[in-house]
């Protein structure tokens, strides 16, 4: 279990003041200098000594990222903050945002610093309108203060940070669809390769990454890799904003180890699931796009990379969106395909054609008003757009459905068997 | 040109940024490199629509001012309307005095988002989405995930998330609105944020040097 003296964030709740005094009460920009004294290739082992791994869903080892930029580059890089936060049960960016701006912009430098980038773009989702102003104040106190902007922190670097705000379309969290909108178009998500690491922004080489991600990287620079590696599991490291939603009495935000076993964090933080433990249905764990898991896994598993991937779902946000037995699992898990139909950007045709049938159909199954078979067909279907379209949405829409079909196949067949007994007739299949 | 519930609207015959809104999109353009200020189309649409609810009181975006957007930043018209449409936060036709956004996604759904959409819509009088009340004073709108699921549901009023609703919230904060007070945003269950019901159960245990 985490102790307070090794949380990260430690103005997680907003209980202080957010902006530069508090921040620097609070240890943040402490000799920044110095942390960049070490060198671009000293902060980038650093991190990769750390065992970081991206707190925006994938999880892919953050020092080995930077380590993708040019060393020599004659255009000018960017890195690029994400912090679209859309994912639905996903709500710890806002969190660090308005409360801790600081460790935010001074990792900023930090990692701008590491990757040779000259500015940095912070992307944040149009809704946070609050969150941007409180944001914006932050990176103007920086800069009034000399911490970014010409000879950032006295350290002869210069180094901007920029805000920029989107205006609502969930496909902007794709890193290259971001990228896209940052450039004053639709969000429509790149061809890779080239990676952003070659051609980005503008053309140039840029990094994405997360707020999360960001914004951990000073403290673990300050309080060395090994204090970061030394929590949570072995290629599952360090520590980590849980959000845990849904069917539980206390909801919360909470920052603990990863690999905490997900019965602690939800009894232990979140006031346990509404009637209790056996009271629960399913927790979907990562965020909408990864597979829901039955009670019987919930039981058991570990909150980390590797053990959700071991049952067939994923740590994606870690948030935790918690179902008890008064759920309709059908709906709940419907509404999340009209989600993703509502979000799709309409650039391929499996992911534009197929969230709207995944949806139709799913309409048709919170009723029972199908025949059995088309579980099947609607399980083929979700094969046919994943890993079938340029980024990753697709994926994201067949998960949900797959993870109810694995675990809730009963559940369906029942409901349709109900509708079937009321002696009303099913749709012909496929009549889409 | 008819709304989707068949009101019909007027597109204005002009539009051009007044000097409040040229001087924020002056800022903006700065900063982006030279020859990018395409990337100023999204904060610039802002600025359109925030101007439009300043001179008729309805946060809309409407064809002439794209056009002035394009005009601005350099940029074929079409483009912009690309973005005008494509992205969900531009209002293309005229909306209420509150712009009422229900987010019903899953999280939200779980807590009770019908109930707050039920109460919304007896409150104003509205039927369905996208609708605006008799008064002209509230559009309700359905949104995806608003990113504030520990505090789900939410009904978003213009720029403010109203967390941890209920019918009886929604009730009384519509009454506010009505009365042309604007309550303060957040948790109207009195949480701390995100932390749990009845206070933080961890950061209890640091101190930190004085702040003033």
């Amino acid at each position: 279990m985490l102790q307070d003296k090794d949380r990260i964030f430690t103005n997680l709740y907003g209980l202080h003041d957010p902006f530069l005094k508090g921040a620097r009460a609070r240890g943040d920009w402490d000799d920044t200098k110095a942390l960049l004294a070490r060198g671009r290739d000293a902060i980038i082992q650093e991190m990769k000594d750390s065992g970081l791994r991206g707190r925006g869903g994938a999880g892919f080892p953050t020092g080995l990222k930077w380590s993708f930029m040019p060393k020599q580059s004659d255009r000018p890089c960017y890195l690029v903050v994400n912090a679209d936060e859309s994912e639905p049960g996903t709500c710890k960016d806002r969190d660090i945002i308005r409360h801790d701006p600081h460790k935010l912009i001074e990792g900023c430098l930090v990692a701008g610093f590491a990757m040779g980038a000259c500015a940095a773009y912070i992307y944040i989702r149009g809704e946070f309108y609050n969150e941007s102003v409180a944001l914006q104040h932050a990176i103007d106190e920086a800069y009034e203060a000399g911490l970014i902007g010409k000879n950032a922190c006295g350290s002869g670097y210069d180094f901007d940070v920029f805000l920029h705000r989107g205006a609502g379309a969930y496909i902007c969290g794709e890193e290259t669809a971001l990228i896209e909108s940052l450039e004053g178009k639709k969000g429509m998500p790149r061809m890779k390769p080239p990676f952003p690491a070659g051609v980005g922004l503008y053309g140039c080489p840029s990094t994405v990454n997360n707020v999360e991600s960001i914004a951990v990287s000073p403290t673990i620079l300050r309080r060395g890799a090994s204090w970061f590696s030394g929590l949570g599991r072995q290629n599952n490291t360090g520590q980590k904003v849980f959000c845990i939603s849904g069917h539980v009495n206390k909801p919360c935000n909470v920052e603990e180890e990863l690999g905490i076993p997900l019965r602690e964090l939800i009894d232990k933080y979140a006031g346990g699931v509404r009637g209790g433990w056996d009271n629960l249905l399913a927790v979907i764990p990562g965020g909408s796009s990864v597979p829901l898991i039955p009670k019987s896994i919930c039981d058991e598993v570990l909150m980390d990379f590797d053990s959700l991937r071991a049952v067939r779902s994923g740590l994606g946000t870690a948030a935790v969106i918690v179902m008890d037995k008064s759920t309709d699992v059908i709906k709940a898990i419907a509404r999340l395909s009209k989600f993703y139909m509502h979000e799709s950007c309409g650039q391929c045709t499996p992911c534009r054609e197929g969230t709207g049938w995944m949806w139709r159909v799913m309409t048709r199954m919170v009723e029972g008003r199908a025949d059995p078979a088309e579980i099947d067909t609607l399980e083929q279907v979700t094969r046919q757009v994943e890993g079938h379209t340029i980024c990753a949405l697709g994926d994201a829409a067949a998960w949900p459905i797959q993870g109810l079909i694995r675990h809730f196949r009963p559940v369906m067949e029942e409901r349709i068997a109900a509708y079937k007994s009321r002696g009303a007739k099913p749709l012909p299949m496929a009549a889409e | 040109m008819a709304a989707s519930n068949g009101a019909a609207f007027e597109q204005p015959a002009s539009f051009a940024f007044d000097a409040e809104s040229e001087a924020e999109i002056a800022k903006i353009v700065t900063r982006y490199p030279p020859g990018r200020q395409a990337s100023a189309v999204i904060p610039a649409l802002y600025i359109a629509q925030r101007q439009m609810k300043r001179q008729t009181g309805s946060a809309w975006v409407p064809v002439k001012a794209m056009d002035a957007v394009a005009h601005r930043l350099g940029m074929p018209p079409i483009r912009v309307y690309e973005v005008a449409t494509f992205y969900f936060m531009f209002n293309t036709k005229p909306v209420g005095t509150y712009h009422l956004q229900v987010c019903t996604t899953t999280p939200c759904w779980l807590r009770g988002s019908d109930a707050v959409t039920e109460a919304c819509r007896k409150e104003t009088g509205i039927k369905g989405w996208g609708e605006t009340s008799a008064d002209g004073m509230f559009t309700m709108t359905e949104v995806e995930c608003l990113g504030a699921c520990v505090n789900a549901p939410i009904l978003q009023v213009d720029d403010d998330f109203y967390e941890d609703m209920d019918a009886e919230k929604v009730k009384q904060l519509l009454d506010a609105l009505r009365r042309g007070e604007r309550p303060t945003p957040g948790s109207m269950a009195g949480r701390q944020n995100a932390a749990p019901e009845g206070g933080p159960t961890t950061l209890t245990t640091l101190h930190f040097a004085p702040e003033a």
